[in-house]
């Protein structure tokens, strides 16, 4: 009798839930379609001043909405279940002390992904060949900004300014004292450098949005004195014929200059993954990141703030002033145009949903942030929408981005300290 | 030993936040080898006085000046905190700031800093020095696991320690920078009493074995009691009471401050 009871209580609490379940649904398709009323259905024709209701998009976005709300409030219900991401961090954790324990299958998979990098230009078009060499200045920048806010967790918004500074300390040496690429590639990241500990001291106090605004100022404080600083850098109207880089004196065509430009920067971002990767696990990489974790504790413990800081400041500036240099070599011609804060605004969303600190996940983010809008060129009219609903969808579901930072692993064997990392 | 030069020796402190006098002319001394305590209620400016004395304040008055063994005595007053550290003064908080992200043996690496050299050349080269190097700081970092037992948990994030043994790394963390003084800022608090004693028998081990004199706030008064040599009293910025535990314990001033002012009768 009571078993019977609680069957029928049972039952009708199911039967509750799944009412209230598409009672939700209900209302967020009813909220859907009210936002979405303007844009989908409205259709204004000028031309003879008639209005389009295209109802069946209504009734579209109805269903649409209706069902992706069931989804939508399943993983959100799995992720509060789940608690934090822990599970998924162990999960990288695991792949990572894998690749440790079974070098063969991480040798391959480099050695697979080496041919393919390497064949890459002769394979595909020269098109995407160009479109690779952007993703891969991208995933340079990102790797560059990593370090000032991925690691000593220092908010900056002006990163394009040490980019900017790259590209037209090349492009002035050149037009005016004819200087080659390579004499100015490091020339370019030096200045950037400078330009880094420039910015740095006024900043030194600051923190998080303060240090934001002040960063966003910088940027775009140097993109004005280039845009109007009509005797120093030609201002709006750029510089145009600035030399591609040169191989020994060998005279290349357009298509061989694109293929060697991607070799370069295929070997340069190696060399910053390299460096940044050595620097990440060194004793200013660790300084870095206690930075970002807590300030005062950083201080107490013996670390120079300031220096730390600054050196944090500089090195992420230089990676921008290489790739500065680059473009400029890539494109030919550079205007003030291409250093807004927009670009700024890119090179962040790509270390943040990458993963903050993370050197994979900033690969990843910057060839998923730059390759997939050129790729979504056929379906030109949503590819923004996809993309900030990609965006969105990603920091609701891995707010550490895409991949977290691996922690570095020591093993010891009796009282001698090893460092397998 | 009283005698001799102490080691720490704060005259006359005032530190003002604006019309508010947080500590008002306080003199406390500390002698090599000793453990003193500083207790009070809370709010009795205890952690302004370590503030103060590590270089995260500027005192408005008076002197912070160490004299550590075979070495010149050195002033204090407005040196930026890591070069507070690097004299040989180290300290943990009261709300323990760890660095929650990093792995315990990370924590502690970060430490030896102020001991190590290499720079960024080093980083990216991985010379032969900088590699010593870091073998050394890594080894050194492990032993001081070992002292404070979280040798097994070298690779676990700091947040995912318990919390005793967040304060145990907190304490190995501090000690890593190779202080003359270890500066507790309530290392007991939060902790349940097995915990507790397992920490009176570490404070007391790290005096003994390491060398270094101990200065602790604390509110456990059964381990303020039973390890200190010497207690000063705090009560609204000013130094009610100091001398042995005995003293301090039958002082009227302090069961005073402790206990309110009905309990004069």
């Amino acid at each position: 009798m009571i078993f019977g009871v609680n069957m029928q209580s049972k039952s009708t609490s199911v039967a509750g839930r799944i009412v209230s379940e598409c009672a939700q649904s209900l209302m967020v398709s009813l909220w859907f379609m009210f936002l979405t009323f303007p844009i989908m259905v409205i259709r204004i024709k000028p031309l003879d001043r008639t209005i389009e209701w295209r109802w069946d998009n209504l009734f579209y976005i109805a269903i649409g909405s209706f069902f992706l709300s069931f989804i939508w409030r399943y993983l959100m219900k799995k992720k509060r279940d789940q608690g934090s991401s822990e599970d998924k961090e162990d999960w990288q954790n695991r792949i990572g002390l894998k690749m440790r324990s079974e070098p063969k299958v991480y040798i391959t998979g480099m050695i697979v992904l080496g041919i393919a990098v390497t064949l890459f230009p002769h394979l595909f078009s020269s098109y995407q060949t160009q479109i690779m060499i952007s993703a891969l200045m991208y995933v340079m920048l990102g790797l560059g900004l990593n370090i000032v806010v991925g690691l000593a967790g220092l908010l900056d918004l002006g990163y394009v300014a040490f980019y900017a500074v790259g590209a037209y300390s090349y492009a002035l040496l050149n037009h005016h004292f004819g200087l080659s690429f390579w004499m100015a590639l490091p020339l370019g990241a030096a200045l950037a450098a400078l330009f880094g500990i420039v910015l740095g001291f006024p900043v030194l106090r600051l923190r998080g949005d303060y240090l934001a605004i002040v960063t966003l100022g910088f940027g775009e404080i140097i993109r004005l004195v280039l845009e109007n600083w009509n005797k120093f850098s030609f201002g709006p109207s750029g510089i145009a014929g600035i030399s591609r880089p040169s191989l020994f004196g060998i005279e290349l065509t357009l298509n061989q200059h694109t293929i060697y430009l991607y070799y370069i920067m295929i070997c340069l971002v190696l060399l910053t993954i390299l460096v940044v990767s050595r620097l990440r696990h060194s004793r200013i990489g660790r300084a870095w990141i206690a930075l970002r974790e807590d300030e005062v504790a950083c201080q107490s413990m013996g670390i120079d703030k300031t220096r730390t800081k600054l050196t944090a400041f500089a090195l992420g500036a230089t990676w921008a002033g290489l790739v500065g240099c680059i473009f400029a070599a890539k494109t030919t011609f550079i205007n003030p145009a291409s250093f807004t804060f927009m670009e700024s605004a890119i090179i962040l969303s790509i270390v943040v949903l990458g993963g903050m600190g993370s050197i994979i996940g900033v690969i990843i983010g910057a060839l998923v942030l730059i390759l997939l809008p050129e790729y979504l060129r056929a379906f030109s009219e949503y590819r923004m929408l996809v993309f900030g609903a990609s965006m969105v969808l990603i920091m609701v579901f891995r707010p550490q981005g895409i991949i977290s930072s691996l922690k570095q692993h020591y093993e010891f064997h009796g009282q001698s300290g090893e460092d397998l990392g | 030993m009283k005698n001799a030069q102490p080691i720490l020796e704060v005259r006359g402190l005032i530190k003002d936040f604006g019309g508010l006098r947080a500590i008002d002319t306080i003199d406390v001394q500390v002698h090599s080898g000793e453990i003193v305590a500083l207790i009070g209620p809370n709010g009795a400016g205890k952690t302004t006085f370590f503030n103060c004395v590590t270089g995260i304040y500027v005192p408005t008055h008076g002197d912070v000046i160490i004299s550590p063994k075979q070495r010149a005595p050195v002033r204090l007053n407005g040196l930026k905190p890591n070069k507070v550290t690097e004299q040989g003064l180290a300290r943990t908080f009261q709300n323990i700031r760890l660095f929650q992200k990093m792995t315990v043996l990370e924590n502690v690496l970060v430490a030896r800093h102020c001991r190590t050299k290499s720079g960024i050349f080093g980083a990216v080269f991985r010379d032969k020095k900088t590699r010593n190097e870091e073998r050394e700081m890594v080894d050194f970092s492990y032993r001081l696991l070992e002292k404070v037992g979280l040798s097994g948990q070298v690779n676990d994030l700091a947040k995912e320690l318990p919390y005793g043994a967040q304060r145990r790394l907190e304490i190995a963390r501090a000690m890593a920078t190779e202080p003359f003084l270890l500066m507790l800022d309530e290392p007991a608090a939060g902790m349940n009493p097995k915990e507790t004693r397992e920490l009176d028998g570490l404070i007391t081990r790290i005096r003994d074995e390491e060398g270094i004199s101990i200065l602790l706030i604390e509110h456990d008064m059964k381990l303020v009691m039973s390890i200190s040599d010497r207690i000063y009293v705090l009560d609204y910025g000013e130094m009610i009471a100091h001398g042995t535990p005995k003293d301090v314990a039958g002082n009227k001033n302090v069961i005073k401050a402790y206990l309110g002012e009905t309990f004069d009768a």
